[in-house]
């Protein structure tokens, strides 16, 4: 009867669309324009990853789709209905982590639960099942203080996926990692995502990770953001790093994104922002170096 | 914070301190009866020498030295009018300080949660806080029935700013993605409140409850002097520990000056050690690292 020996979503996998958006901070003459007229479409079930130079506004266009925060002018819709505020329909993994530091690993995983009032037979064998699917069975006492990096993001993947969303949004989540844990978390997570089959949608600055998991990637323009292209990657699953690495067409894949994204930073390096120069740099020397 | 272990060390440098101190205050009180003279005295000889005005610089000789506190201390420690002194401030201490967890607490959230009480309440609470407690103390004598009543009140005061302030300032430092998270999963307002706001201020309440408990001590001491205590009606020791001290003052027992100061530090240091241990309990997560 409970379906708690599988990560398969129960919820229809959801679709996003997003038409026209813009967004602007500040008043008057002082407006600052963070999306400029953005259109992309997060497909249903599929891990689209969307990939921008740092600062570029992707974490405004987190906060309005997850309903933190409304568009000035266009529409985003969930499944057609139009997005009005926060859901548990769409779960938002932050930024390094956003565990409550004063619950423990348990707590933090039941908290949608427990917020909704929907301590029932079947949560509790899912909590249960994530914790063990996560491998934090024997933390389920500690404080996230006492977990390391990678146990708090998988405590942080537990605690979304318990409410079992339609569709999942995570904001750069493994930054702060370091490389070995990173890489280590990708598995993790592509894993966890072929099994789930729900719909997800991954924000980040790293490539790498980018070409890793993605199954549609979204290049971003620099600020104010919008869609400069979209990659498919046809990689198959389920991906190991090991394959990963030596794949000629995931490196294909990369050099096409990095080649549209030095396109975008010479751009607005041409503009005199600083913050590209460093990337105008580092594509020159590995250019160089092929 | 790591949780510090306990070292012998440590302690072995603490107790050399303190006894260092000591013999320290001993000599410097007894010298002059060894001496015959303080040590400034050939300096002010040397000053009128000079033509100067002889200064009159002071001498721990006129402070009584510790075996001599020691042994008023003894004897002051059968004396139930002592014992009477300190349960009187201590509960002073203890109904000013629960009065303003209760009052102050809420009162602080309500700021920190609401626009409109931080609006209503905020000017006012900045207004009157600047008021130290002590200047407090003849209005509240007026205002209160009982003298009991307002050196309990003026007590309240002194930890009353702080506990709001520590409330307002820890509520609304909590990071805003907790808010997110926790919307995103469903949460109501109630739950929100009790269950992101309550914890993520804990910290911030014990905080401002240690140093609250401090403010305590010193105004309920300044208020008994003031005040006589309510000694009349208690008799001698119904004045508390801050009476005690005037008292010895008034009546020329300098011993017994010192053996109120330190009872006073003593049971300072008793309800802040009681209020850490309180507030590392209920923030578990502060001390597992």
């Amino acid at each position: 009867m409970s379906e708690t020996n599988t990560l398969k979503t129960t919820a229809a996998p959801a679709e996003i669309t997003v038409k026209g958006v813009s967004k602007s901070y500040g008043a008057a003459h002082l407006a600052r324009e963070v999306v400029r007229d953005c259109s992309f479409t997060i497909e249903r079930g599929k891990l689209t990853v969307m990939i921008g130079p740092s600062g570029c506004g992707k974490s405004t266009l987190i906060r309005l789709l997850a309903g933190f925060e409304r568009p000035d002018t266009g529409s985003i819709k969930l499944n057609g209905a139009p997005v009005t505020g926060p859901g548990r329909d769409r779960l938002v993994v932050f930024q390094e982590t956003a565990l409550f530091p004063w619950m423990t690993t348990y707590d933090n995983i039941m908290y949608g639960p427990r917020a909704r009032g929907e301590v029932t037979k079947d949560t509790l064998d899912l909590a249960e099942f994530l914790l063990s699917k996560v491998g934090l069975q024997e933390f389920r006492k500690k404080y996230p203080t006492q977990l390391s990096g990678g146990m708090q993001r998988r405590a942080e993947l537990a605690r979304a996926m318990i409410n079992n969303p339609e569709i999942m949004i995570l904001d750069e989540p493994f930054r702060g990692l370091d490389a070995m844990t990173k890489e280590l978390m990708w598995e993790y997570y592509s894993g966890l995502f072929e099994e789930s089959g729900r719909t997800n949608f991954f924000v980040t600055t790293d490539i790498d990770e980018a070409v890793f998991l993605a199954d549609r990637l979204l290049i971003m323009s620099n600020i104010p953001a919008q869609v400069r292209a979209e990659i498919e990657v046809d990689l198959p699953r389920p991906r190991r790093l090991a394959d990963m690495v030596t794949s000629d067409r995931a490196n294909a894949i990369k050099m096409e994104a990095l080649a549209i994204l030095h396109e975008e930073a010479m751009k607005s390096f041409s503009r005199g922002s600083k913050a590209a120069a460093d990337f105008v740099e580092a594509y020159t020397k590995r250019g160089a170096k092929v | 914070m790591s949780s510090r272990k306990f070292s012998y060390k440590a302690l072995a440098r603490g107790l050399a301190s303190i006894a260092v101190f000591l013999v320290l205050w001993e000599i410097g009180s007894r010298s002059k009866t060894w001496l015959g003279a303080d040590i400034f005295t050939p300096l002010r000889e040397l000053q009128g020498a000079l033509g100067f005005k002889k200064t009159y610089l002071p001498w721990v000789g006129a402070v009584p030295a510790p075996t001599e506190v020691l042994q008023a201390w003894a004897s002051v420690i059968v004396d139930p009018g002592y014992w009477q002194s300190w349960y009187k401030s201590s509960f002073r201490v203890a109904a000013g300080f629960i009065a303003a967890m209760l009052i102050g607490i809420p009162f602080g959230l309500s700021l920190a949660v609401s626009r409109t009480a931080y609006g209503i309440g905020f000017p006012v609470f900045e207004v009157l806080r600047p008021i130290p407690p002590l200047a407090w103390v003849p209005a509240s004598i007026i205002f209160w029935p009982t003298q009991e009543m307002s050196i309990a009140f003026v007590t309240f005061l002194g930890a009353f700013y702080t506990i709001v302030i520590n409330v307002v300032g820890g509520a609304k430092s909590i990071d805003g993605r907790y808010f997110q998270a926790a919307q995103s999963m469903g949460s109501s307002r109630a739950d929100i409140f009790m269950r992101i706001i309550l914890p993520g201020t804990l910290p911030s309440i014990a905080v401002g409850s240690a140093v609250g408990m401090g403010i305590t001590w010193e105004v309920v001491v300044a208020a008994e002097m003031i005040s006589g205590g309510g000694s009349q009606v208690g008799g001698t020791g119904g004045g508390g520990l801050g009476f005690f001290i005037w008292n010895s003052y008034v009546g020329g027992s300098y011993e017994q000056i010192v053996v109120g100061m330190i009872s006073i530090g003593i049971a300072g240091f008793i309800s802040s050690e009681l209020l850490r241990s309180l507030g590392k309990y209920v923030t578990p997560w502060l001390r597992l690292r």
